[in-house]
């Protein structure tokens, strides 16, 4: 139902010009005003949906139409506030939900390349509550942000599980340095400098030190839609390939009737048709005990990374030239796939967590 | 067989890394370096620069201005040349359409076009691909009609055609053109010089994914080309085209391009940390690592064997098809591990950043800014110059004979 009503306002009101023209409040707001960000949280924090089903079902769609609007943020922010938050975070969850604003994750930094406990943001406490210094990386849609989740040390050593933890950051306040940037499959990012910025006791959330585990889950929650958003960017550009190889003619034939392009496009199929299943178990895992949830996400990651990126260069071989270009769709749709690569681990990263999940 | 290179030819480089060394202008490198684009004037400065020491038309005859090079310091001087980071030589006028006219072009037009060729009068580009005929070449569309009035014997030409690499900057393209319709489809192509400036040539640019401006549409309505401009016989230039296609290939497999790229690449991963630690040293990054640098060693010794099989004089046949599938997988197995290891620094794209001049403080590693778009970009190697799939037919007809 919210699938069906997403994919026919996608279809009539987010064509490419849309997304080339990037984030939009506007836009925003009525994907909320669509029930869309609500479906990604439950009841208790005024939601309507919130398993792993409900997130993989919008983010599909979401990969189906390159949205570039800040869905990820709001999911991972949400879930870490949902999960640890105070009854004062949980109001700014409904502000989110009712698309009066926009949520970040800030979490990369520099040397930390996906690994979750790498955190160096220092949070000292002062006299009435604490000071931020630190540098976050690619800060998805970072300028637009009313809000940031931040990771910071309050204690150990820089890659301990043990001694992170979060905070609310409001975008203005005093000491929060943006360097905003495109991105090359849509979008934007931006550096996050904060420069001894001052939040009071209430901007922690959870419990101190112990931020990794809401990281973690949060994160989880993210990886799941990003497998989901994937699928869905995969299953167009096998669409736009199959109609590209019954249409284009070469040496007086459609080039789909060559057997060489009927097997590749048949193993797309099966590549795809797998990555499927990884965000079924994912979905289906997401509810579960840690090492079962955490595994069956970084099992869909990784499977999505390798198989995200085959389809984007298959797809873009199988058109030949016109593949190359910016005016087709299916390049935007093969840089996304590719991208979604680089955001909260890689195939390289998840498929070395998975193997150690297993032996805990 | 030996694959070791002479003294003679030991000899040779040295004087390539000499000359490299004295007359590649450090910016030009630098720019190689850092992934920034060329301009129209840098291509030419270095044309200038290999002009002068007469290795600009290194595969052309010495009566034409050639050095009278064989195949072995040809190939030699393309790795240095790539490895030292030096632009690449242009290849429309300089490898494509000089063997052409060395070998079918009228004494008048080998006088008058060579020598511009090498002085860098005139900037030639290709119109082979048209949007209906990519791997079926042969079955190109734009007309060429001829007829004779108070001016002369001329052409008027009509049509399109597509992905025409730098025919922004170019005042002249080589098109195949149809001058007849009713024989088999190779037997009706003729080889034509156009004048990029005539009234009726229009030429629209093609952005591509990585937001470059390489390649373009040229668009021909009602342009009259002197008849003069014909190369070879009428109807003949399938032949020609063919030739042109499979003359020079000892390049084909970019081994020098992937050598430079793979260095760079290991001098990214040595800087690059993975929670605290070089990426290098990570199991998994390593094993793609070593796997593309063995795979490249293969590579280098697979083309130095069909070079030293062809050194005799003659050039490599479909063998070269076989430099051309591997060799692109590994060029874009390098960028694609370039994109790897930036990590999130892999999604900014500044595009200011590959232009000469910006001096804005860079978003992550130095590598960064070009990683993401130089293997998007790279895409097009197994596409263009006869796709992949077309050298996998070539090597089953020609090789293997099926």
């Amino acid at each position: 139902m919210l699938a069906d009503s997403l994919n026919r306002f996608i279809a009539e009101q987010y064509g490419m010009a849309t997304r080339q023209a990037g984030f939009s409040a506007d836009m925003w707001r009525r994907f909320a005003e669509l029930g869309i960000v609500g479906a990604l949280f439950d009841e208790a924090v005024g939601g309507f949906g919130g398993d792993g089903f409900d997130i993989a079902v919008v983010f599909e769609s979401l990969g189906r139409g390159l949205v570039v609007e800040p869905f990820l943020g709001a999911l991972v922010v949400g879930h870490a506030l949902s999960h640890a938050g105070s009854e004062a975070h949980k109001a700014l969850i409904t502000s989110v939900i009712e698309g009066r604003a926009v949520a970040a994750l800030a979490h990369d930094e520099r040397d930390s390349h996906y690994e979750l406990s790498n955190v160096s943001a220092r949070a000292v406490r002062s006299s009435n509550g604490w000071v931020l210094t630190g540098t976050k990386s690619v800060v998805q849609q970072g300028e637009h942000a009313d809000f940031f989740l931040v990771s910071a040390r309050t204690n150990s050593a820089h890659d301990a599980e043990d001694g992170i933890s979060l905070f609310i950051v409001a975008r203005d306040a005093a000491g929060v340095e943006l360097r905003g940037y495109p991105k090359i499959d849509g979008g934007r990012a931006a550096e996050l400098r904060l420069n001894e910025v001052c939040i009071g006791d209430h901007a922690l959330v959870g419990e101190r030190d112990a931020g990794f585990a809401t990281l973690e889950r949060s994160i989880g929650a993210g990886v799941l839609a990003l497998c989901a958003e994937a699928l869905g960017a995969m299953d167009v550009a096998k669409d736009h390939t199959l109609e590209y190889l019954r249409t284009r003619k070469q040496f007086g034939v459609a080039i789909g009737t060559f057997q060489a392009l009927q097997h590749r496009m048949a193993d797309m199929l099966l590549e795809i048709e797998q990555a499927r299943s990884a965000v079924i178990n994912a979905a289906a895992a997401l509810g579960a005990s840690r090492i079962e949830r955490e595994r069956a996400l970084s099992a869909a990651k990784y499977t999505i990374g390798r198989i995200g990126a085959r389809v984007a260069e298959e797809s873009i071989q199988m058109h030949g030239g016109i593949g190359m270009t910016w005016e087709l769709p299916l390049a935007h749709y093969a840089k996304r796939l590719v991208m979604i690569d680089h955001q909260l681990g890689d195939e390289d990263h998840h498929l070395q967590r998975y193997i150690a999940l297993n032996r805990s | 067989m030996d694959l070791k290179f002479t003294p003679e030819e030991e000899a040779f480089r040295a004087s390539v890394v000499r000359f490299l060394d004295e007359k590649l202008p450090a910016r030009l490198a630098d720019k190689a370096r850092n992934g920034v684009r060329l301009t129209r004037d840098d291509m030419i400065e270095w044309h200038a620069i290999l002009n002068e020491r007469g290795w600009l038309a290194n595969h052309w005859p010495k009566e034409y201005g050639g050095p009278g090079w064989n195949t072995a310091q040809k190939f030699i001087f393309e790795n240095e040349c790539a490895l030292a980071g030096a632009p690449r030589i242009l290849p429309f006028g300089v490898n494509m359409l000089g063997p052409v006219l060395i070998r079918y072009g009228s004494e008048a037009q080998k006088r008058y076009w060579l020598p511009r060729i090498l002085d860098g009068s005139d900037w030639w580009c290709q119109g082979y691909s048209e949007p209906g005929s990519g791997s079926d070449l042969a079955s190109v569309k734009t007309t060429a009609v001829r007829g004779i009035d108070d001016q002369g014997e001329h052409y008027v030409v009509n049509g399109q055609k597509t992905w025409t690499t730098l025919g922004q900057h170019a005042n002249m393209i080589f098109c195949l053109v149809r001058t007849a319709t009713d024989v088999r489809k190779q037997e009706g192509i003729s080889f034509l010089l156009v004048d990029m400036h005539a009234p009726g040539v229009e030429v629209r640019p093609i952005i591509t994914l990585d937001g470059d401006h390489e390649i373009n549409e040229v668009f021909f309505t009602d342009v009259r080309v002197p008849a003069v401009n014909l190369v070879g016989e009428e109807n003949n230039g399938w032949t020609y085209a063919k030739y042109l296609l499979t003359y020079e290939r000892t390049n084909i497999a970019g081994v020098g391009f992937s050598m430079a790229a793979l260095a760079r690449l290991k001098r990214a991963v040595a800087k690059v940390k993975r929670n605290g630690r070089p990426l290098a040293d990570d199991p998994l990054f390593a094993a793609r690592l070593a796997r593309v640098e063995i795979d490249l060693e293969n590579m280098k010794t697979t083309n130095l064997r069909v070079v030293a099989a062809v050194s005799g004089g003659g050039v490599p046949g479909a063998e070269s098809s076989m430099l051309k599938v591997r060799g692109t997988e590994i060029r874009q197995e390098i960028s694609s591990l370039m994109r790897r290891a930036m990590g999130p620094y892999a999604q900014p794209f500044i595009e200011e950043a590959f232009e000469e001049g910006y001096e804005e403080p860079r978003i992550g590693p130095e590598e960064a800014a070009s990683a993401a778009a130089q293997y998007f970009n790279n895409r097009k190697l197994s596409i263009f110059g006869g796709s992949n799939e077309i050298q996998k037919n070539i090597i089953s007809k020609m090789i293997l004979g099926l």
